[in-house]
């Protein structure tokens, strides 16, 4: 397989933000010079539902999805989804995952049970940084800006530098919520596990 | 300069560029961004509307054409059979101004009722199809479809797919090419299809046909990429950009942009030149079996499946025999989290009712398709976009009239609009007696807020006539009609009892905005007060994603889901439920 992308998995509920992540993300690469590729998802799933979108980079990308055991970085807005998106991690990737349970329907309904100890036993297989990125939205100025601390998390393990990032943030979210966002993803880069 | 934008918006700005002067689509996942995006040039450049449905928005497009615009109009897959009736005449019409119909398939169904194959439409209906495999292409093909289009006097296809429409990649922007409309000539042998002209024009359609072929054979749409190898793939569209991913210079490629029709020579050619051939296409064998007609030995569905989604590895393993990539597993089974209604969702208080009193529900397409699963799992059927009315009016028939009495169909607001009118006129003129329910909630929902013809607000936001759907209805001969707000559920209850007993058709409005809409604003939360509540769970079969019971029986409600709707505390028979601001 012609390997040269980074490739990056962002994995949360329909509802929780996680496409603004990855059209931030996404501008950030290209600002840095590299190719991208992102597929998002729209339509049911955004009920509520499971919703991945993938982000690859590098100098040419051709599929925008990424297979099984392809993923650099798993990207979680929510522990169980971390969980699941498991199979897709890189042998030897990172999960950075936002500490927050969000009960599906089948464990509302007690058909299932919500699985327990999932940061414990996915820090048996990857290397995984859990952070409780609510409270640091809350503390930059509004719980809405998680998804900016999560990316602030990941640009850290990132080789695009802090500058770029920022002027993406500037470029993508309101200007009536900028000061809210740009500490927000202050918090998330400098976030120490 | 380039910008990262997805394939809907990618074909948006291609039309855009084209000078396009017409675009009238109904929304539908995977292609209802096109039109969105559309929307956002200015007015006084491109007229943009939503249809109610897809065959009134094909046919406002062969229209324009005729009288010299270009024209385009787009739509899921399962919006090309609504489609399909102007479409297949519209072939033998040709245009004036270019027209192109857009359609985007959905392999995986990540938001659709089937898996079709919209290829096959292409060969039905004697028309070109092209189909891009990233951002740049949809751009740039949808710029030459309206070239094409007028140079061989036909309407012409795109065929996107959800990894097309909904992939962002980097596009070069370009400028629009304003052009006239085109001047307008009666031309009643070819405009008007009766059959006189109909079987003159049938030879013209086989004429094009031919000459597109001879186009397709030299087009740069279709290309080959020679790496020297011994293997070839034959591939189009998405499936092209996971095959370069998986094979990389391993193979040779002949990508065909022009799906319809086949360059014949170029693909026996191509194939001639390689020891062994794989066609590479999601969904149904359809460049395989035109190779396959034309004595190419190909290798195709005995390697690939038909079902779902491709993946680069599942063809690195199917051509090379490569391992995919090892990766861990959860040791135990994962929820599943499949889509639920909204906290808010005004369509929760009527199924809860409808659970309730055990009626069996002939549902249809939308938001609240989601009353099918648990725990209100209330809803029987679901066919197609209107086919809760007259599937019910079938049911009735033959089922008699005690079944009838424990029957109803449930429509949102634009599905009625798009085909629900006609089949209740059915029930009506055929001397039915069943009870509708018009899920009101004010929005096109489940493809992400469009407005439609009885919201008062056009694509652009602008204040319009608004359907009243009483007057439809009365017009249509319904004499009972009841308008009822889901969320009194006492009253709901009250008002479905009436109305499902009652040997005549009757229609009940179920009005409550839809919670996502930025003019509802509900505020605080819901709170359990564990000293009254008596853990008898019937706020559970409400199905609110905000409540839950712990392993003790306590009953929660999740503040970061909850957004103060109120609709548990309205249920709940001990006030154990109570609103916090
Ligand atoms: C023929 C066809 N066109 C379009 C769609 C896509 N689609 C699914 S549901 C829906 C609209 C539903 O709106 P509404 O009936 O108002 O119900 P809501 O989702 O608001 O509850 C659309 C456009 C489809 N499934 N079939």
């Amino acid at each position: 397989m012609s390997k040269t992308s980074t490739n990056i998995m962002i994995v949360g509920v329909g509802g929780q933000g996680t496409l603004l992540a990855s059209r931030i993300l996404g501008n950030a690469v290209i600002l840095a010079g590299h190719d991208v590729k992102v597929s998002e998802v729209h339509g049911m799933s955004q009920r509520g539902g499971s919703v991945v979108t993938y982000v690859k980079y590098g100098e040419a990308v051709h599929s925008p999805i990424i297979d099984k055991g392809e993923a650099d970085i798993i990207l979680a807005f929510e522990r169980l989804e971390a969980y699941r998106a498991l199979p897709w991690l890189k042998k030897g990737g990172k999960i950075i995952v936002n500490d927050q349970k969000i009960n599906p329907m089948p464990v509302i309904t007690g058909a299932m049970e919500y699985p327990e100890g999932i940061i414990e036993k996915l820090s048996e297989k990857a290397d995984v940084t859990a952070l409780d990125a609510l409270s640091l939205a809350e503390k930059a100025g509004s719980i809405k800006a998680v998804n900016v601390v999560l990316i602030g998390v990941m640009a850290k393990n990132t080789d695009i530098e802090h500058d770029k990032w920022i002027e993406t943030v500037k470029s993508t979210v309101p200007p009536k919520f900028l000061d809210i966002n740009i500490k927000a993803f202050e918090l998330g880069y400098n976030y120490n596990p | 300069m380039k910008k990262l934008l997805l394939g809907n918006a990618a074909v948006a700005q291609g039309a855009y560029e084209a000078g396009v002067h017409f675009v009238s689509s109904y929304p539908g996942t995977p292609s209802t961004e096109i039109t969105e995006c559309m929307a956002a040039y200015p007015a006084n450049e491109v007229y943009v509307e939503w249809a109610p449905n897809e065959k009134v928005a094909a046919e406002a497009v062969v229209g324009a054409a005729i009288a010299g615009g270009r024209a385009m109009s787009c739509c899921k897959h399962v919006g090309l059979n609504v489609m399909a009736d102007p479409i297949f005449t519209d072939s033998y019409i040709g245009v004036n101004g270019g027209a192109v119909f857009c359609v985007a398939d959905d392999p995986g169904m990540h938001s659709s009722q089937n898996e079709q194959d919209s290829r096959h439409y292409a060969r039905a209906a004697k028309m070109p199809m092209l189909e891009p495999s990233d951002s740049a292409e949809c751009k740039e093909y949808t710029k030459l479809a309206f070239d094409l289009s007028e140079q061989f006097d036909t309407p012409v296809f795109i065929r996107l797919s959800t990894r097309v429409s909904h992939s962002q990649s980097l596009v070069e922007i370009g400028q629009r090419k304003n052009r006239d409309v085109k001047p307008y000539e009666k031309n009643i042998k070819k405009n008007v299809m009766m059959p006189a002209n109909a079987i003159a024009r049938h030879v013209v359609v086989e004429q094009r046909t031919d000459e597109l072929k001879k186009y397709s054979e030299t087009t740069a749409l279709n290309t080959v990429e020679n790496n020297g190898s011994k293997i070839g793939v034959i591939t189009a569209g998405i499936s092209y950009q996971y095959a370069k991913e998986a094979l990389g210079g391993n193979v040779n490629y002949l990508k065909l942009g022009m799906v319809y029709p086949l360059p014949e020579k170029l693909l026996k050619d191509f194939a001639a030149s390689c020891d062994e051939v794989y066609v590479i296409e999601e969904l149904d064998p359809f460049i395989e079996d035109i190779c396959r007609s034309l004595g190419i030995d190909v290798k195709g569905k005995e390697c690939f499946t038909m079902l779902g989604e491709y993946t680069p590895s599942m063809i690195a393993s199917a051509v090379l025999g490569k391992a995919p990539a090892e990766f861990d597993k959860p040791d135990e089974i994962v929820p599943a989290r499949p889509p639920v209604l909204c906290p808010g969702c005004p369509h929760r208080g009527t199924f809860f009712v409808l659970k309730k009193l055990g009626l069996t529900v002939s549902g249809d397409i939308g938001c609240y398709t989601l009353g099918a699963v648990a725990p209100l799992a209330s809803v029987d059927t679901t066919i197609c976009m209107g086919a809760s009315i007259s599937a019910a009016h079938g049911m009735a028939k033959v089922r008699g009239r005690e079944f009838n009495n424990k029957l109803v169909s449930v429509i949102g607001d634009s599905t009625f609009m798009h085909s629900g009118i006609t089949a209740l006129s059915d029930i009506v003129y055929n001397k039915g007696c069943n009870t509708i329910i018009i899920l009101d909630n004010s929005i096109t929902g489940m493809t992400g807020h469009q407005d439609n013809p009885t919201t008062g607000k056009t694509i652009r936001g602008e204040a319009t006539k608004q359907v009243d759907l009483i007057k439809l209805c009365e017009a249509l001969g319904v004499e009972h009609i009841a308008v009822a707000d889901p969320f009194d559920v006492k009253n709901f209850e009250k008002v479905v009892k009436e109305e499902v007993a009652r040997d005549d058709v009757s229609v009940i409005i179920a009005q409550r905005p839809c919670a996502l809409l930025k003019t509802v604003k509900y505020t605080g939360h819901c709170e359990i007060n564990t000293e009254k509540c008596r853990k008898c769970k019937l706020c559970m079969k409400l199905g609110c994603p905000a409540i839950s019971v712990d392993g003790e029986g306590t009953v929660r409600i999740d503040k970061t889901q909850c957004n103060g709707c109120g609709l548990c505390v309205s249920v709940c028979p001990f006030g154990a439920i109570e609103k916090q601001d």
